[in-house]
């Protein structure tokens, strides 16, 4: 009868996607006046039973660091057993790129139904009915799970991880997991790069920008802000900048508290991956851009003198110059 | 090789979207209907240079849809493809849809099942895990690169923050993203050709839904911009600052 949530790592530390999870999957437990308990496979340099304080009072761990690289087959047999052997009937996935995968295969194998991409907790008023996105951030869908095992994978940056008191009990998980059928060959990962999904401020460059030389201004101003880095279709399609930096209805869907557009007009394709952004803020020249509707804050004004004297007021906000 | 290559119809790209009847239903009325960008520029594509590749490659194309899916499953083939399947069934749950093609994929004792990366309609993501999983295969999601040596598949895909190379062997269920393909435009041999291949039409196989869309709903619409002088681009970082408590 409890909800279990699953806590995905890397490099040895649990994600931000994650404890948003936790917090998620002990909120939905409250409502449902049962117990939120924790799941992860591999092993974490931090102290697990800290994570209490997002409200999930068990962590179960299979601590074997095979499992430190997440491989969506063996996970799914794993998490699927204890799912079954922990009696969970909700489970909570954060709807990054390796949840999705994961929770997909454990819903398949439970025959469970699944809502990826949810944006609030769910209305267990009367059944158990979960908003989530559609249409690539167009419109929103309430969905109704029907079956008896539950399972949501939550969107980041759609609720917050809330830190607040409490230490979880961690407890060893006797499950045999078997080898994986993909060989990982190599991995390279941007260190140090705040990742796009987890990302709370968002700076983003169009065609307006004329060239991958000028993209200078805009990583300075990404860097002073603890943002990442974005950029339009068209950027990506003529390799200005790499393809996993492009946002929009085909690219990648954010959900930022801050986006910044500089010099892209908001083709209707680009605002479907960025209207969930909670702020929007326009830079281009032409008053006429249709990104102008879609936004909060605009400056009508040439990026290449707006952008350089916003960054000295962010420095001179922060104190650095 | 046997390829089977999932196929959706959606929604044009720039399609108005609005609901109908108490808004439960998508209103369909005007729009333009395509298949799904990432099926059709990154799984198709990829199964057809494959294809190009070794001809004696099998390419299947499954859809599951009524009869309306028809003229997108034409289309499909026009790219390319030897036959098509359509799933006679309207439903939207993902487990039911997966379900589907699994259970063509079991007849067709396919090698490699591809997927676009999500539909641009519902975005779960879902169907490729799940048919994965009911076929007791591996999944690789995410694929920008995928390459095949005899019966072994080489595949970059992206993961968080990053990329990871894999090596599987054969059969394998991939979903496709940009860098997988390039979009290919059909032409009039394509479409020529296209009347005549087989479009056989098989009914569902029984299983149950396990979501069902209770209502819609969209966004609110924005308040209106508030525009900062350009002369004064540090007005906009105060504001962002300070009314907006955006950092």
């Amino acid at each position: 009868m409890s909800v279990l949530i699953f806590i995905d790592h890397s490099e040895g530390h649990v994600k931000k996607a994650s404890l948003e999870a936790l917090s998620y999957g002990a909120a939905v437990a409250q409502q449902l006046g049962t117990t939120a308990e924790g799941i992860l496979l591999g092993t974490v340099t931090e102290d697990l039973a800290a994570l209490g304080k997002y409200g999930v009072k068990k962590i179960y761990q299979l601590a074997q660091e095979s499992l430190n690289n997440l491989d969506a087959q063996v996970y799914a047999r794993v998490l699927a057993e204890a799912v079954t052997t922990t009696g969970a009937t909700v489970v909570i996935f954060s709807n990054n790129l390796s949840g999705k995968a994961v929770a997909a295969r454990v819903a398949a194998r439970l025959k469970a139904g699944l809502v990826a991409g949810a944006v609030a907790l769910p209305d267990t008023s009367s059944g158990f009915v979960v908003k989530k996105n559609v249409f690539s951030g167009k419109a929103f869908a309430h969905i109704s799970l029907t079956s008896p095992i539950k399972i949501v994978a939550l969107n980041p940056n759609s609720y917050p991880a809330k830190a607040g008191e409490g230490q979880a009990e961690v407890a060893a998980l006797n499950i045999q997991a078997e080898a994986p059928r993909v060989k990982v060959v190599s991995a390279t990962k941007s260190s140090g790069q705040v990742p796009l999904t987890e990302a709370e401020i968002v700076v983003s460059g169009g065609r307006g920008l004329k060239g991958p030389e000028n993209w200078g201004m805009v990583e300075e101003l990404a860097k002073l802000l603890g943002a990442a880095t974005a950029c339009s279709r068209p950027v990506a399609d003529a390799h200005w900048r790499p393809h996993n930096e492009h946002v929009g209805q085909t690219g990648i869907a954010i959900a930022p508290n801050l986006y910044i557009a500089i010099g892209i007009s908001g083709a209707i394709q680009h605002l479907a991956g960025v209207n969930r952004s909670k702020i929007i803020a326009v830079i281009n020249k032409d008053p006429e851009a249709p990104f102008f509707k879609a936004a909060d804050y605009g400056i009508v004004g040439d990026a290449f003198e707006v952008v350089p004297k916003l960054i000295q007021a962010v420095k001179k906000l922060k104190g650095i110059a | 090789m046997k390829i089977l290559v999932c196929i959706s119809k959606t929604p044009d790209t720039t399609a108005k979207i609005a609901f109908t009847q108490n808004n439960t239903k998508f209103a369909t009325d005007g729009v333009q209907w395509i298949i799904n960008p990432y099926d059709e520029w990154y799984a198709l594509v990829r199964a057809i240079e494959l294809k190009e590749k070794d001809p004696s490659t099998v390419l299947h194309l499954v859809t599951v849809g009524a009869a309306d899916a028809e003229p997108i499953i034409r289309k499909a083939l026009a790219l390319g493809g030897d036959e098509a399947i359509r799933v006679n069934a309207d439903s939207h749950d993902s487990f039911y849809i997966a379900s589907q093609i699994a259970a063509i994929a079991k007849e067709g004792g396919y090698d490699l099942i591809f997927t676009g990366k999500e539909t641009i309609d519902y975005n779960g993501s879902s169907i490729g895990g799940m048919v994965a999983e009911l076929l007791d295969l591996p999944y690789i999601s995410l694929a920008v690169k995928f390459d095949l040596d005899g019966t072994t598949a080489t595949v970059v895909r992206e993961i968080e923050g990053g990329e990871e190379t894999d090596s599987v062997s054969l059969p394998v269920v991939v979903s496709c993203q940009k860098g997988v393909a390039e979009q290919r435009i059909p032409n009039m041999k394509g479409i020529m050709g296209a009347r005549t291949k087989p479009l056989k039409v098989v009914e569902p196989v029984a299983v149950e839904a396990l979501t069902s869309v209770v209502s819609f709903e969209l966004p609110p619409a924005k308040a209106g911009v508030k525009l900062v002088p350009a002369d004064n681009p540090e007005e906009l970082i105060r504001l962002l600052h300070e009314e907006a408590k955006a950092f």
